[in-house]
């Protein structure tokens, strides 16, 4: 019996570590609007919906999956902590140069809703800034923020408020 | 009052009123409508307008329209409804936010910011049409959007440069010019009614504060200097008062600058109070609460002595905008 709870502990925390991808598939209704929006040239740059597929240098699969970085309150300062982080993924886009990456920016849900999404966005450009560094050409990173709009803990709380405060590297 | 609703011909109503001052034993007003049954409330709202600037000389606001964000789960609707929160339509549905809705001056259009590509853009959709055209999908973020008077340009805040400035389109999208040009974050613009001021906020400085600048281009002026956090500037309509929120102690409420003396008075006092508006007769500011752990709308008079506080069904109701008074 111990032996199966040891299991299935593991599996658990296995299960929970892993980075979840939950792409809303629900396509969007939009009950009043009869035309399709159209958008203008403006030189949007085209975001590949591809994932990081088998290590080529000896990066894992685990240290490839960890793509957020976290930051404190009022602050876009990366810290030495997740330093580590970038440079695992800036390692990565070195050695797949056809890859680009969009960089997510969040806040918690204190403060203003505009001035989070510029925040957000802020924090984004922070880890932009250590990629273009490590030798990551800028073209191929894009910033944006979802400002408070997209927490991943819904609490009223410092627990919950340090989990929102994040940039996410998306492929 | 009196009044008397009456059947009228091809299944209509009538409705007459008329107002005394009884003190002065003289009749104020008196008015006739003749309306299908189903236009009744409308018409109680122009009789309320009617009876309201007949006592206090301010034009009534009980016709005009409000929106606002409401938040179910991943569900965002974009929803128009009666000043007092009945007769919700809604404008636009999504799995992806939606925010910052302002209303065109003529009330016949509303930008927002959609995250349906997946990143902030604005967009302006013709309420009557239901039709929508994307006005600034840049590089980075493209959000808060806000009318010049004359409907013709919307000032926006774009990442496209760096970090968020603020720059003007065309209200059809295109001809951006950049307008601010900080070594920080410069967002939420918002006009003076005579269109020749641009509110802002600014962190250049090394806080975020409210900022003004000439329209036509010129350096800017700080308008806040309590405290380390004042954001969201939004004229009062006849220009002499701006709403913001600011954060005190951890709390963030909604204050007014009266701009000809800088006197800063505090209106509320919640934790997270966010978005204020003015009606469009200036007497109260509509703003977003969190009340039990959820985002709810609230109203404050200019002088912040009378609150009143709109419930709504489940879900989070947020980023609110009042609409202008109606044309005719």
């Amino acid at each position: 019996m111990k032996k199966i709870a040891l299991y299935l502990t593991l599996a658990i925390l296995a299960a929970a570590c892993a980075s979840k991808e939950t792409k809303d598939e629900t396509p969007v209704t939009d009950r009043t609007t009869s035309t399709q929006p159209q958008t203008p040239n403006t030189g949007n740059s085209q975001i590949t919906q591809q994932r990081p597929t088998a290590p080529v240098t000896g990066l894992s699969d685990a240290q490839l999956a960890k793509r957020s970085v976290y930051f404190d309150f009022d602050s876009n300062a990366v810290k030495d902590e997740y330093r580590g982080v970038i440079q695992v993924q800036s390692k990565y886009l070195g050695d797949n140069r056809d890859k680009k990456i969009r960089i997510e920016g969040n806040c918690d849900e204190r403060g203003s809703r505009e001035y989070n999404l510029a925040l957000g966005q802020r924090r984004a450009e922070a880890v932009k800034k250590v990629m273009t560094v490590l030798g990551v050409s800028d073209g191929r990173i894009e910033t944006i923020s979802y400002g408070e709009e997209k927490p991943v803990a819904m609490g009223h709380d410092e627990a919950a408020w340090a989990q929102n405060r994040r940039a996410d590297i998306k492929y | 009052m009196i009044g008397k609703i009456e059947p009228a011909a091809e299944g209509r109503v009538e409705v007459r009123f008329r107002l005394f001052d009884v003190q002065k034993q003289a009749q104020l007003a008196s008015f006739s409508y003749v309306v299908a049954p189903a236009q009744l409330r409308a018409t109680a709202h122009r009789i309320a307008d009617v009876i309201y600037e007949k006592l206090t000389g301010d034009k009534g606001v009980f016709s005009t329209k409000i929106t606002y964000v409401v938040k179910r789960g991943t569900r965002y609707e974009l929803q128009v409804s009666d000043a007092d929160g009945f007769n919700a339509q809604s404008v636009l549905a999504s799995n992806e936010p939606i925010m910052s809705p302002a209303w065109s001056p003529d009330g016949s259009r509303l930008a927002y910011v959609s995250f349906d590509q997946k990143k902030p853009i604005v967009v302006v959709q013709n309420l009557a049409q239901g039709t929508t055209r994307v006005v600034a999908a840049y590089r980075g973020n493209n959000s808060a959007p806000a009318w010049s008077p004359d409907s013709r340009t919307l000032l926006v805040a774009l990442s496209k440069d760096g970090l968020t400035q603020i720059y003007r389109v065309s209200s059809s999208g295109g001809d951006v010019e950049r307008l601010t040009d900080s070594p920080g974050i410069d967002t939420q613009p918002a006009y003076s009614p005579d269109g020749q001021w641009i509110a802002f906020t600014s962190d250049r400085g090394g806080s975020p504060q409210i900022y003004k600048m000439p329209a036509a281009g010129g350096p800017a002026q700080r308008l806040t200097f309590d405290g380390s956090y004042n954001v969201g500037p939004r004229y009062s309509p006849d220009g002499k008062t701006i709403a913001f929120v600011q954060r005190d102690a951890g709390r963030y409420r909604i204050a007014s600058l009266e701009l000809a003396t800088g006197q800063v008075t505090v209106l509320t006092d919640g934790i997270l109070d966010d978005s204020p508006t003015f009606a469009p007769n200036g007497k109260m500011v509509l703003y977003e609460a969190q009340v039990g752990g959820r985002g709810q709308l609230a109203a404050v008079s200019g002088d912040g002595r009378v609150r009143q506080r709109l419930t709504s069904a489940a879900g989070d109701v947020q980023d609110p905008a009042w609409g202008p008074l109606p044309t005719n």
